[in-house]
């Protein structure tokens, strides 16, 4: 049964994929890209990783696809055709595919027990967190705490992204260019036309911020954490500006303060490895911050999963309203 | 019928979707295109990496029950590493999509031949 | 646990520590510029004091969040990245000490305070890499340091800057995916993702094909970063259009790290396990680096702007690095670091030279520059100082270089000698192009004062930038008489390289 749906998956993950680039339509060629992201997830889950499954569906199917389309309506609805000619890079990818096709007979089965990763680093982390960490979802417990360096950098790539968007569209348009994308003639204010979208929406709402914080803060049991809860809790307010009106998110969001709790969220991890390093340990080790050990990990996972998910939610809600409120910037 | 019999079709459809991901950034002239065909790119890259994860009989790595001897479970560092790598991503994107509509507003075009045409002339 | 035993980290986490801070800090004046610069100031403190520890100690390791390596991330700051680190946070402080005026004229005055929050996150970036010890931790980084620049080169003050960012940011995403794909076939190989580690399991490996792509992967990833011929088309385009601090910084020092990163993935894990590396290090990268050399000399030579004939003489500074390394052998090694290091010097100089002529000219293009050496004699006469360090001419850090490279080169024999040809050709091209700039400034005369006398008149620059500018040039000199700074990490460096070991 799994070996079909396995099929299935990866078969129109590559189907997906031909169909987004393909299409001349860019709106449609978003929503193939929302299809590759689901079946992307859908894939992941089947290979029993569920957190990424969870973030490759928030991330990608949600967050990149309103992102794709924000800026589409800002742009562009179809591509002109004038490509370059495309013979030597198909070329060139065509024996790209052909090595790594060649190399893929001796690279190690899918599942097999006997490869290289599941030796040596991995059966450590499984066998030896629940000695040192405790807690069940062991994925946490290395992106928090094991490589808890890399978790920190990834918050800081957010945040860099966060501002940069911030600067580069910060510029106002010149006053006298036709913004909106073709065919938009008089300002609609969300889906106003719709009412059961509206109200379908808004119920979806709340579920999906209480949804984002059960992620937040189960994320130690179960998959989850600070960065599928920060896209969830964005995907809310994306939604909620979608049907209301993206002013109305900037209002109910304004960017100034979105700005400075991305700032604290990435300011918090960094001054728990600070406490760390003060209380005599290296810089992320929270084992210092108790008297057991055990607990000051779970501690220090627990505001340092905090902080990220405070930094991803409030970046990619700066970055919605920045694009979504462009025409009026 | 276990996973196993996949074998390496995963290997062959990431090698696939890589491919089409690098033709789209590197062929196609409008911009959002591209920033599209590098989210492909980046996810067959994805891919990779959680298909080295899978373990045969085994289930994901949360320790639902406590763990016994001889319990397998799915390898966990490959999804740590993954779950940096599609929030990474999203940042380029988001940071590209900001930069093309910047580049919308000052040409007035988002196609590449287009707006070599406006500098040429400017 | 003391200051000391900290450093390692301390390095980074000062700019990563207050990037945050200055970006929600609204824009008033210049304090956004006065935190960066205090920053980047403790950071270049830092680094020396860690430089200090290197020299006395060896390779100094640092373990994050208590756990051992290869369960944890674990920080290895190697001869090498020590003087990586002193031209990181050397670059940045001269940029920044030198470029205030520069900034406000060609950014303005609002949101400076994100710009400079951008600044702080590329030198915490780019310091990370260079002290880690873990493949995939020099990937989060990496991006960081790329996601801050791209911010900082759109910020330019023309339109043709979102373009040539545009293009830096596919150009850098896809080398960066292709180095993450190729840590990924290393992953699995060897199931670890400690550098270190890497190496020692890469022995038992005896499936090469998999292992063979992880390194084509790797390299072309970091050729790409690193603007190595045939894939340099973003670098002229992004310095040209960057605010000029920022072309500073950068020109002293981004692709160099790329280049340290590559450095450390062939010589410690690829080549000591890999049959067939060496071959494939030598046939491939060697015709490139000379073909690099040989290109972006000529192309500089009519190049009509000047911040762009400086990116295509990097783009040849790049090819002489990678040969130096290409020839394999403990000579070519020392010359590529001295050379990494001395580039710096001479590019920041040219670089901070050209940006003073544009602020008070308002233009970089040569052909509306004639007679600059009268009207700017300073900043003109510190331009030809440091392209005769950039040429090679003896008491210069320049002559340093190539020294260094010549005698590496004349180690091969027959081969030597063709490779020696293409050095003195790039070199002798290098006169051309700078003596083109010679010719416009002091033998052509400036043009007569039009009437109303326009504000930015063709003064002197100012005082703060003739300083930095100076101290730069003079650091040449320096440096290429007193080598010893240089010359000792690349001496405790190159046979810990060439062995195979860290």
């Amino acid at each position: 049964m799994i070996t079909v749906l396995g099929l299935f998956t990866l078969t129109f993950l590559v189907i997906a994929a031909l169909a987004t680039v393909q299409s001349r339509n860019l709106f449609v060629a978003s929503m193939w890209f929302c299809i590759f992201s689901l079946m992307m997830a859908a894939n992941f889950l089947i290979l029993d990783a569920a957190d990424v499954a969870l973030t490759e569906a928030a991330v990608g199917a949600g967050v990149s696809t309103v992102l794709f389309m924000g800026a589409l309506s800002l742009t562009a609805e179809h591509e002109h055709v004038r490509e370059r000619s495309g013979w030597l890079p198909a070329l060139v990818l065509g024996l790209l595919f052909a090595v790594l096709f060649a190399a893929s007979f001796e690279q190690p089965r899918l599942g097999d027990p006997l490869a290289p990763v599941h030796q040596h680093v991995a059966p450590f982390y499984l066998s030896e967190t629940p000695r040192l960490i405790d807690i069940p979802n062991v994925v946490t417990a290395i992106l928090a705490s094991f490589r808890g360096y890399d978790t920190l950098g990834e918050v800081l790539v957010v945040f860099t992204a966060g501002i940069g968007v911030l600067s580069v569209l910060s510029f106002s348009p010149k006053k006298n260019q036709q913004l909106s994308g073709e065919g938009v003639a008089e300002r609609v204010r969300g889906v106003q036309h719709h009412a059961i979208l509206r109200v379908a929406g808004k119920l979806i709402i709340p579920l999906l911020m209480l949804f984002a914080l059960v992620v937040q803060f189960h994320g130690e049991y179960s998959p989850g954490g600070g960065f599928s809860a920060g896209a969830l809790f964005a995907a809310a307010v994306m939604l909620y500006g979608i049907l209301e009106g993206a002013d109305r998110s900037a209002k109910a969001m304004p960017q100034d303060w979105m700005l400075r709790l991305a700032a604290l969220g990435a300011m918090l991890y960094i001054g728990v490895g600070i406490v760390c390093m003060m209380l005599g340990g290296n810089f992320l080790d929270y084992s210092v911050l108790s008297s057991k050990p055990v607990a000051g990990q779970q501690l220090g996972i627990l505001l340092v999963e905090f902080g990220v998910g405070l930094t991803v939610s409030t970046v990619l809600i700066m970055i919605f309203n920045a694009i979504a409120n462009r025409s009026t910037y | 019928m276990s996973i196993n019999s996949l074998g390496l079709y995963n290997y062959w459809i990431y090698g696939f979707v890589l491919v089409i991901g690098l033709y789209a950034v590197l062929v196609k002239g409008n911009y959002v295109k591209r920033m599209i065909g590098l989210s492909i790119f980046q996810g067959a890259a994805f891919l990779l990496y959680i298909t080295m994860d899978k373990i045969e009989g085994g289930t994901g790595p949360i320790f639902v029950t406590p763990p016994q001897p001889g319990d397998l479970f799915a390898n966990p560092l490959p999804q740590v590493l993954i779950l940096t790598a599609i929030v990474v991503g999203i940042a380029v994107t988001a940071l590209g999509l900001a930069i093309t509509i910047r580049i919308k507003e000052e040409y007035g075009t988002i196609e590449e031949s287009e707006i070599r045409e406006v500098d040429r002339q400017a | 646990m003391s200051l000391v035993h900290h450093l390692p980290i301390l390095v980074v986490l000062v700019p990563m520590f207050v990037a945050p801070l200055l970006a929600a800090v609204p824009s008033r004046g210049h304090l956004p510029w006065l935190i960066a610069s205090l920053t980047s100031l403790m950071t270049f403190a830092l680094a020396i004091g860690l430089t200090g520890q290197v020299l006395a100690h060896g390779t100094v390791t640092y373990e994050l969040g208590g756990w051992p390596v290869p369960f944890g991330i674990g920080l290895a700051v190697s001869p090498l990245s020590a003087l990586m680190l002193l031209v990181i946070t050397g670059a940045s402080l001269m940029a920044l000490l030198w470029g205030p005026a520069s900034m406000t004229s060609e950014v303005g005055h609002q949101h400076q305070s994100l710009l400079y929050a951008s600044w702080l996150l590329a030198l915490c970036g780019l310091s990370g890499i260079a002290v880690t010890g873990d493949a995939f931790n020099i990937f989060v980084f990496m991006e960081i340091s790329s996601l801050a620049s791209y911010v900082m080169v759109a910020a330019g003050p023309k339109r043709q800057a979102l373009t040539a960012t545009f293009k830096y940011l596919i150009t850098g995403t896809v080398g960066a995916t292709f180095y993450l794909i190729g840590v990924g076939y290393l992953y699995m190989m060897t199931g670890t993702l400690n550098v270190a580690d890497m190496a020692v399991r890469l022995a038992d490996v005896s499936s090469t094909m998999p292992v063979l792509i992880a390194s084509g992967f790797i390299l072309v990833g970091l050729a790409l970063k690193a603007a190595l011929f045939p894939m340099h088309a973003w670098m002229p385009n992004a310095y040209r259009f960057a605010p000029t601090p920022v072309a500073i910084f950068f020109a002293a020092c981004s692709t160099k790290v790329a280049l340290f990163v590559l450095i450390r993935f062939d010589f410690l894990i690829l080549m000591p396990h890999l049959p067939g590396h060496a071959d494939m290090l030598i046939g491939l990268l060697m015709p490139l680096s000379v073909a690099a050399m040989l290109v972006g000399s000529t192309v500089a030579i009519f190049e009509r702007d000047l911040k762009r004939m400086l990116g295509y003489s990097s783009v040849a500074q790049i090819g002489y690095i990678v040969l130096a390394f290409s020839l394999l052998s403990t000579a070519g090694l020392t010359a590529a670091i001295v050379h990494i290091f001395n580039h710096g010097l001479i590019k920041g100089a040219l670089f901070m030279a050209v940006g003073t002529l544009v602020l008070r000219t308002g233009t970089s293009r040569l052909d509306d520059l004639p007679g600059i050496g009268k009207t700017m004699p300073l900043t003109t006469l510190a331009f030809c100082l440091a392209g005769v360090s950039l040429i090679g001419v003896p008491l210069t850090a320049g002559f340093i270089s190539k020294w260094y490279l010549i005698s590496a080169v004349l180690e091969h024999g027959s081969l030597g000698l063709v490779l020696l040809g293409a050095i003195l050709l790039s070199s002798l091209m290098a006169v051309v192009y700078i003596w083109k700039v010679v010719e416009v400034a002091y033998f052509r005369d400036p043009p007569a004062e039009s009437g109303g006398g326009t504000p930015l008149g063709r003064r002197e620059a100012p005082l703060g930038m003739m300083i930095v500018l100076w101290i730069v040039v003079g650091a040449n000199f320096w440096f290429g008489l007193d080598t010893r700074l240089p010359l000792g990490l690349a001496n405790m460096e190159a046979p810990l390289l060439m062995g195979g070991q860290r």
